[in-house]
């Protein structure tokens, strides 16, 4: 019922403000067309001034407002550089938004239409051109600079001695695995994948998966100071690893696997001393949009000091009990060497 | 006073004339039928494409207040939705389903429906036989089927809104495997075979008046109008025809391979997928190939959606400025730069997909180039206004508008094509908060600025200027309102297409913020309708055009009659023997002249 109150209020309104500027209409033809036009250009002149000032005391308010919202200082080395880069790029543009909009609401007032005004009939100028052609230019190659520098940096192989934690996107949840004693991560086959024992679709016949540990809860945890290195892949449809605190960012797609590498600054605890927030958690977030659960698809990144980091590893279990003792019949046939059984392991492990 | 003109067509066979003077008639009345839906003559079909566009971009739009109310309030309900959506909002809260169907409903509305079809398709079909200087498009036939497909695209569209399942949900987008596999989301399954038909069915619209618009520029110009006398709307309208013949056949290709993935067993895009408690059997796809496919068109698309509000802007600020564009040669170079540019930047919105970091970087290189061509044309029209008599009318403060939100909207486009902020601000807030001011709201204000310039040529009567000034305002003001702050949750990390942020340590700190926007939202939409209502009113109670000119404008659409007949010109079509912008003294004191009037002795030519 109230949603038709609120609808016929807003006809109502709606006709009001129309009738009001039909009468206005009717009076503008009575006292003449060209006063009316006259005034309401000098009106609209000021209203621009005001609107300029407005403007600009809005965006101030608007980040002293906002500027306690935003995210604390890199939590990564690399991320470092992400700042750096994001406050060049705000100052250039910066300067360029004032004085365009600013020339664009003084000149829509300074040069607004009266009686005695003639326009100046000024139809090019090539210098002119050529002047604000070169110093765009200019400008995008220093940025363009700056950018590719740190992109092939944040882009380049990841150091050899870096961790190494493989993270999976399923409808709606991060799964996440670390390759145990032996640092390597075994094969993975999507044929394998069975949700009550084999989440990952490890391969029981590949020895380095027995030491691996699953985790399904979406915990990440990391050393500080240490690079770490993603491997993301996923079972369903893309997903995207976001990592807001890292200034990081890498799509999960199915069927291509997709790295990025980071090293942590500030461990967990001491982030939460920094933000003065005792609830502070590094947060994973969905990036791409992967179904309706999307918005709740989150995992989270623990940093710990090294020794934290041991007395949690050596809580952990493998994720497939009972080592290599109860070899599940595809192993079996992969041992014995046939070449068509393998086909599908070597077709991940390519990659 | 007869003004007879043989338009040879089926339904036309006898001569028309064009006049609403009230003298008598010795001509047969065009049926009802022929003159109004079944039309061949581009005035009407212009107006044909300007009303659907007009009824999509209030669907598009209300479902964009729907999802707000879910933004800003996540916590509340609101029972008059599901008046509307029917057991998708029970109880008066959104399912996460249809939050998504509707952010997916709004994003292809109006992208294609709207700034596509309703905007080119409008002005191209209106403006480009009136300004060069024709009776009508190459081939009128062909330019009534154009807006038929539209029409056909538009009823399968709409029918999607209404099947079980839902429309389609994966983002306008609609990146496979999500929209490939019923089993990933529920909008997956017949709603997205519909928007697949509806798509292809726009695509074959769009093609079809796109070879119409070049034909007809290339081929009809009147007597003396070479290409560079032209206004630099139709050099607009010209590129953006150029980009949509060129890259709309790409989509369609890569539509037609996720038909064959989704209906026949193929796996162009799918591989190794694990869904639905099951091993799917594809393998060997690329998820990403229908990603390069995509924004091939995708990308070209921001600039079919941008150019004719840049060509609009010209024009209307020239005009009213009383003073010439300013560089017109550099304004044509500058399109062409774009138009080239915009078949070579696809993969930036791709820079987190894995791809290869030197191919990347080019991208990044080609991307911020065409910031050289864009800012040539901020500061041309800068110039343009510069020490010009201007007048505010309706359509004046809409093209400073439209000059205010592109610098506003392309500035962040430097954040976002470089890819070394991109891995940060990519499917965040920004990216929202940057292409609805660059190519949504921007391309509103064009068109906006289009639509009250020339209203008076197309109905013979003006829309009421307080409305116009009242829609200007709350629109401009209400929109830095709604997406400015936007800019903010984005560098925070806030990632777009969340259906509620409420469990995120880190995003949930601007609930205050979302809610402020979603009222922001609602008041801009309503200052919309009181842009519909002038609209519609304004058709049979707007106040008459008295004059021919009533802009005193140089170009030829003003030496047409007040309520041009099909054919435009009742006499002979005019020449022409100046360029579009001679906004000086011409001895009679006026300040312009005409395209038509010969050039006087000893007078410079441009």
């Amino acid at each position: 019922m109230s949603g038709f109150i609120l609808i016929a209020l807003l006809i109502l309104v709606l006709s009001v403000i129309y009738q009001i500027a039909r009468a206005s209409e009717f009076a503008t033809i009575l006292r003449g067309e060209g006063r009316v036009q006259a005034s309401t250009n000098r009106t609209i002149g000021w209203v621009m001034v005001i609107m300029f000032v407005a403007g600009m005391w809005g965006i101030y308010m608007c980040h002293e407002a906002l500027k306690g919202k935003m995210l604390p200082v890199s939590a990564s080395v690399q991320g470092e550089q992400y700042d750096f880069m994001l406050k060049i790029t705000l100052i250039v543009t910066g300067i360029v938004f004032v004085i365009t909009q600013g020339l664009l609401f003084w000149f829509a007032f300074r040069y607004q239409s009266t009686e005695k005004r003639t326009s100046y009939f000024y139809a090019h100028n090539n210098r002119l051109e050529l002047i604000w052609t070169t110093i765009p230019a200019l400008v995008m190659a220093v940025l363009v600079a700056i950018g590719l520098r740190n992109w092939l940096n944040i882009t380049s192989e990841a150091p050899r001695d870096s961790q190494v934690v493989e993270v999976v996107g399923k409808q709606f949840n991060w799964i996440i695995r670390y390759p145990g004693a032996d640092g390597v991560l075994g094969k993975r086959n999507f044929q394998l994948i069975n949700n009550e024992n084999n989440v990952l679709g490890l391969d029981t016949s590949d020895r380095q998966n027995m030491d691996d540990v699953v985790l399904e809860n979406g915990e990440v945890h990391v050393i500080v100071n240490r690079p770490v290195k993603f491997i993301i892949g996923s079972r369903d449809v893309i997903h995207d690893v976001g990592l807001p605190h890292f200034r990081y960012k890498m799509d999960a797609v199915p069927g291509i696997t997709t790295t990025l590498w980071f090293t942590p600054k500030y461990t967990t605890t001491q982030m939460k001393e920094m933000t003065d927030n005792p609830d502070f958690v590094y947060e994973l977030s969905c990036d791409q949009m992967c179904g309706k659960g999307h918005y709740s698809m989150r995992g989270t990144i623990i940093v710990e000091t090294p020794e934290e980091h041991a007395a949690w590893v050596a809580k952990q279990q493998p994720y497939l009990k009972g080592g290599q003792s109860p070899a599940p019949a595809p192993s079996a046939v992969d041992s014995t060497g046939g070449p068509a059984a393998k086909a599908p392991v070597e077709s991940i492990t390519k990659r | 006073m007869n003004q007879d003109v043989v338009i040879q067509g089926p339904n036309v066979a006898h001569t028309q004339h064009s006049d609403d003077t009230g003298h008598h008639h010795d001509h047969h009345e065009q049926h009802f039928i022929w003159k109004y839906i079944f039309s061949q003559d581009h005035k009407m079909i212009a107006k044909q494409y300007l009303i659907t566009g007009i009824i999509w971009a209030i669907i598009g739009s209300l479902f964009s207040v729907f999802f707000r109310l879910q933004l800003g309030f996540p916590n509340e309900t609101f029972p008059i939705m599901e008046k509307f959506l029917g057991e998708w909002a029970k109880g008066g809260k959104l399912t996460p389903e249809f939050y998504y169907a509707l952010v997916t409903m709004h994003g292809t509305i109006l992208v294609f429906f709207v700034l596509t079809a309703g905007l080119s398709g409008t002005f191209s079909n209106f403006l480009i036989p009136l300004q060069i200087g024709a009776r009508d498009m190459a081939s009128p036939f062909m330019n009534m089927i154009s807006y038929w497909f539209f029409f056909m695209a538009s009823v399968v569209m709409f029918a999607s809104l209404f099947v079980q399942t839902g429309p389609a949900s994966g983002g306008w987008t609609t990146y496979p495997p999500l929209s490939a596999l019923k089993e990933a989301s529920l909008g997956s399954g017949i709603g997205m075979d519909l928007w697949l038909i509806a798509m292809v069915l726009f695509v074959v619209s769009s093609l079809l008046g796109s070879l119409n618009y070049v034909s007809t520029i290339l081929n009809m110009r009147t007597k003396g109008m070479t290409m560079t006398r032209m206004p630099l709307t139709i050099w607009a309208l010209f590129f953006t025809a150029v980009l949509g013949i060129l890259s709309f056949p790409v989509l369609v290709s890569g539509f037609v391979l996720l038909i064959f993935d989704r209906s026949f067993g193929t796996s162009f895009y799918l591989s190794e997928i694990f869904i639905g408690g099951k091993a799917l059997p594809y393998v060997g796809g690329s998820a990403i190939l229908y990603q390069h496919l995509f924004w091939f068109l995708g990308h070209p698309e921001v600039y079919i959606i941008m150019l004719p509000g840049m060509g609009m802007a010209s024009e209307i600020l020239s005009n009213h400025s009383r003073k010439p564009i300013f560089g017109y040669f550099a304004m044509i170079i500058s399109l062409v730069g774009i138009t080239v540019l915009a078949f070579l930047v696809w993969a930036h919105h791709m820079f987190v997909t894995g791809m290869s970091p030197f191919l990347g970087s080019i991208f990044v290189l080609l991307t911020l180039l065409i910031a050289v061509p864009s800012a040539v044309k901020v500061f041309n029209w800068l110039t343009t206004i510069w020490r010009g008599n201007i007048r505010f009318t309706v359509p004046m403060m809409f093209a400073l508008g439209f000059v205010s939100m592109f610098i506003s909207g392309g500035l962040t486009g430097i954040f976002l094509g470089n890819s070394a902020l991109d891995i940060h601000l990519h499917d965040t807030y920004f990216v929202i908060a940057h292409f609805h001011i660059v190519m949504g709201v921007s391309a509103f204000f064009g068109m906006f600025a289009g639509i009250y310039h020339w209203y008076p040529k197309m109905f013979g009567r003006f829309m009421n200027n307080t409305l116009g000034y009242i829609h200007f305002f709350s629109t401009f003001i209400g929109a830095y309102l709604i997406f400015w702050p936007m800019h903010y949750e984005g560098i925070a990390g806030m990632p777009r297409r969340y259906y509620d942020y409420s469990a995120w340590q880190s995003f949930k700190q601007f609930e205050g913020l979302n809610a402020f926007i979603s009222i922001v939202v609602i008041l801009v939409f309503i200052a919309q309708l009181i842009f519909v209502l002038n609209f519609f009113v304004s058709i049979w109670y707007g106040r008459r055009v008295t004059t021919m000119n009533p802009w005193n404008s140089t170009s030829l659409e003003w030496t047409t009659p007040i309520r041009p007949g099909h054919g435009n010109w009742p006499g002979e079509i005019p020449t022409v023997y100046r360029w579009a912008y001679d906004y000086k003294d011409d001895g009679h004191g006026n300040d312009f002249i005409p395209q038509t009037t010969p050039i006087r002795d000893g007078e410079e030519v441009h």
